[in-house]
């Protein structure tokens, strides 16, 4: 499975649209990333814990959007963005989605 | 007062204080440590250019291309923050944010262009950026962001 985050694949061609595919996942933090957090958040620095968090459930996204495209028959997913949410306090919804085709 | 009292305030007033003391120092050291780490890897990174255009010069000959990505939460320190705090009563520029988005994106970039090296590929074209605050469920404590670069890695010919 291809990905991109432009219309067309550099050096394929698009033989087939497959539609809109889309994967999301609802992420909440959890207690003990929380209060590592709130440390860091008076010295100042990065938040390994939430950078690893985040990145995971983006990946999750990912996954669920090209499993979808996989059951379409898609080779190829292009156009692919990304899109954060929270939804509620200390939980946010990551997603990702693009349009699945078939290259060659 | 009381004596009870008496440390109440102490508490009160003196820890604050007391944390903006230590982060004044500590936070600028944590800034320019990781300032030297950008530019240090920067300039390693320089074969490999991250572009934002959507499409490739049509002489390009590529093999394969793959999505790339690379993201920071990063946050301020509590002298910055009350910095900018002050800031907001009177208005203008907050510097203190300002230089922790140009470390979020810088590091984000660099993240997303170690994981197309990995790749084995020589550019990355139409990255795009994705900037999110974390606000902690307090709708006033800015000062966490989270930025998110992705773009295409091309892995090029020979």
């Amino acid at each position: 499975m291809i990905h991109s985050n432009t219309e067309t694949i550099p050096g394929k061609q698009i033989v087939q649209f497959y539609g809109v595919v889309t994967g999301s996942t609802v992420r909440a933090k959890h207690i003990g990333r929380d209060l590592m957090a709130s440390l860091k958040n008076i010295v100042g620095g990065e938040l390994k814990g939430y950078t690893e968090l985040l990145q995971e459930a983006r990946n999750d996204a990912l996954v669920r959007m090209t499993e979808q495209a996989e059951s379409l028959g898609a080779n190829a997913v292009v156009n692919v963005r990304f899109s954060t949410s929270s939804i509620a306090q200390g939980a946010a919804e990551l997603f990702a989605y693009g349009t699945a085709v078939r290259v060659e | 007062m009381t004596v009870d009292a008496t440390t109440e305030t102490m508490i009160n007033i003196g820890l604050p204080l007391l944390l903006l003391l230590a982060t004044y120092f500590t936070g600028s050291a944590v800034e320019r440590r990781h300032y030297r780490s950008i530019r240090a890897r920067e300039l390693e990174l320089r074969q490999l250019p991250a572009i934002t255009f959507r499409t490739l010069p049509k002489r390009w000959q590529v093999v394969d291309s793959g999505l790339v990505s690379g993201s920071v939460v990063i946050s301020v320190d509590y002298f910055k923050r009350f910095l900018a705090r002050l800031r907001m009563i009177f208005g203008g520029r907050i510097h203190t944010y300002e230089s922790l988005l140009d470390r979020a994106r810088r590091e984000a970039i660099l993240r997303m262009q170690e994981q197309a090296r990995e790749l084995g590929a020589s550019m990355v074209f139409n990255m795009r950026f994705e900037t999110s605050s974390i606000s902690k469920g307090r709708k006033d404590a800015v000062g966490t962001v989270e930025v998110l670069a992705y773009g295409t890695a091309v892995i090029p010919a020979g």
